[in-house]
């Protein structure tokens, strides 16, 4: 990789002239995607600043009605802290699904969103030998008519087709987590289901913009935090579902929190993962799931008539059956959660 | 297979050979040149700890710690098996946390503790992880076995080794293509139970 300038950051906003290619901000402990990204030649700055000495950014606690979490825990703190057992178990399990035990003691929360996607056309070293629309606007997706086996069924054009790996996102998603954002602008809160772009959303800001543009993120800005309400009575689990046991990433994944009465669910929320370059939630069915007991004959037809709008390709239309059934067996799994 | 402690004139390692190249490579040129020297690679002081003896360096921030300590500090026992942390061969401890050495920039390091396999046995006595690891068949080509030992350490120490199922999961970031996965997953059971087979 190439050579970079590297500062320690004193504080938040040393990462502010981050403009994301010159300039990289490196998230804490972190920096494992990076350096990979840097080794590929999918960045190249030549000044990075690290963020991992600050203090007090990586907190997990109750306040008031919500449980905040500091971009700079680890998946690994997250994982284990008894605040996200209690508040948030689905987070908790999305994240020690993530990667691996030394991974995780490393990569942070607010890092893992900002991942890229595991597209083999577009993790490949430079100079590539195919098109790829994110890593050289214009050359083309090879994904799209070739080997699109691990690609999104929701929200995708023909500019790219990639999706976005990361677990805890899912659970975020499912959780109507907040996150809070700081840059040069100033503070601001902003729904993590929304933080990330399809490329059908992307592309209203042009052909190139579908493929690039991947998250609301501005220039400078840093994540500083997730806040996720506390409701009373809420179960969660997540369900990832992956060709081995254990650190690999996910063909789909689903995160599911529900709450009951009577045996019933009340309110639930449906989210999956890597189906398409967001966390994908099934507004339509959490609304048809109310009055349903969490039961799989109850609530699959329900979650299959939703995914019934995907829009698969050549390779990967298994992905359609999948979701649906790891969707339901998060619903199982969190309606006999104590 | 052709090791060398000493790199001399006739006899000269792969890794010798890279880091001098990479060391002449700093000199100024010494022919007249028409076009200006390339700047210096721009490099930072790094002070910290690996196992036990303080090192203060100057390196370009692009090194991996990975690098420095196989290629600077002449501690090979972290291997560099996939350099994209999908196989924990790198596996060192940095303040006691296990993490990917191959993910981690020895600039980072600054002020922190590092401990690799060179640094766990004492005084020529072997740790009960790695007595353990001998006395459990946990290898066959060995080459995943330092990162698995280091590995295994910290995973202990985390509170992660109470059940086979527990340890299969929590061990599941350092790969055997040898698949010793039973026997190395019985050596930490036995050290996390009995503190290993003394």
């Amino acid at each position: 990789m190439r050579n970079f300038d590297y500062a320690v950051a004193g504080k938040v906003a040393d990462a502010f002239a981050a403009d994301g290619t010159d300039v990289m901000a490196i998230a804490g402990g972190g920096g494992g995607e990076l350096l990979n990204w840097f080794r590929l030649g999918i960045a190249s700055p030549s000044r990075i600043v690290d963020l991992g000495r600050l203090k007090g950014l990586d907190g997990i606690a109750e306040n008031g009605d919500r449980l905040s979490i500091g971009a700079l825990a680890t998946l690994n703190e997250v994982g284990v802290h008894p605040l996200v057992a209690q508040h948030a178990a689905v987070l908790g399990q999305a994240c020690l699904a993530a990667a691996s035990a030394q991974i995780r003691n490393r990569a942070t929360i607010g890092g893992n969103l900002l991942q890229k996607t595991r597209c083999e056309y577009f993790r490949a070293e430079a100079p590539l030998p195919w098109g790829c629309n994110k890593r050289a606007p214009g050359t083309g997706c090879a994904a799209r008519e070739g080997l699109n086996e691990r690609h999104a069924i929701f929200g995708w054009t023909d500019a790219c087709v990639a999706v976005q790996p990361s677990d805890p996102v899912v659970a975020l998603a499912a959780l109507d987590a907040q996150m809070e954002l700081d840059g040069p602008q100033g503070r601001r809160l902003l729904p993590v289901a929304d933080f990330h772009l399809t490329q059908e959303q992307a592309g209203s800001g042009g052909v190139e913009a579908a493929a690039r543009v991947e998250t609301q993120l501005r220039p400078g800005e840093v994540i500083v935090a997730y806040h996720v309400p506390i409701r009373a009575g809420q179960r969660s689990s997540y369900v990832k579902v992956r060709e081995r046991a254990s650190y690999e990433y996910a063909l789909v994944s689903a995160a599911v929190a529900v709450g009951l009465a009577d045996g019933r669910i009340r309110q639930a929320a449906v989210a999956l993962g890597s189906v398409a370059q967001k966390p994908w939630r099934l507004t339509a069915a959490e609304g048809q799931l109310v009055g349903q007991p969490p039961t799989r004959e109850a609530v699959l037809p329900i979650l299959r008539s939703a995914l019934s709008e995907a829009r698969p390709l050549q390779h990967n239309g298994y992905k359609v059956a999948m979701a649906a059934g790891a969707a339901a067996r998060a619903i199982v799994e969190a309606g006999a959660r104590a | 297979m052709q090791t060398s402690k000493k790199d001399d004139a006739s006899s000269i390692s792969r890794r010798g050979f890279l880091v001098l190249s990479g060391a002449a490579a700093a000199l100024p040129a010494s022919a007249p040149a028409r076009t200006p020297a390339p700047p210096r690679p721009r490099r930072r002081a790094t002070r910290f700890a690996v196992n036990g003896r303080a090192m203060v360096v100057d390196l370009e921030p692009r090194v991996t710690l990975l690098d420095f300590l196989r290629d600077r500090a002449g501690l090979t026992g972290a291997k560099k098996g996939c350099n994209e942390g999908a196989c924990g061969t790198c596996t060192v401890l940095v303040d006691g946390q296990r993490m990917n050495s191959c993910l981690t920039l020895a600039v980072q390091c600054d002020k922190r503790e590092v401990t690799t396999i060179e640094g766990l046995a004492e005084d020529g006595r072997l740790d009960d992880m790695q007595q353990a690891f001998i006395e459990h068949d946990a290898f066959q080509c060995g080459y995943c076995t330092l990162g698995q030992i280091v590995s295994a350490r910290a995973c202990i120490a985390e509170g992660h080794a109470g059940s086979e199922a527990e340890v299969r999961e929590w061990m599941s970031g350092n790969i055997c293509r040898c698949a010793a996965y039973p026997q190395i997953t019985a050596a930490v059971l036995d050290v996390a139970a009995n503190g290993g087979p003394r």
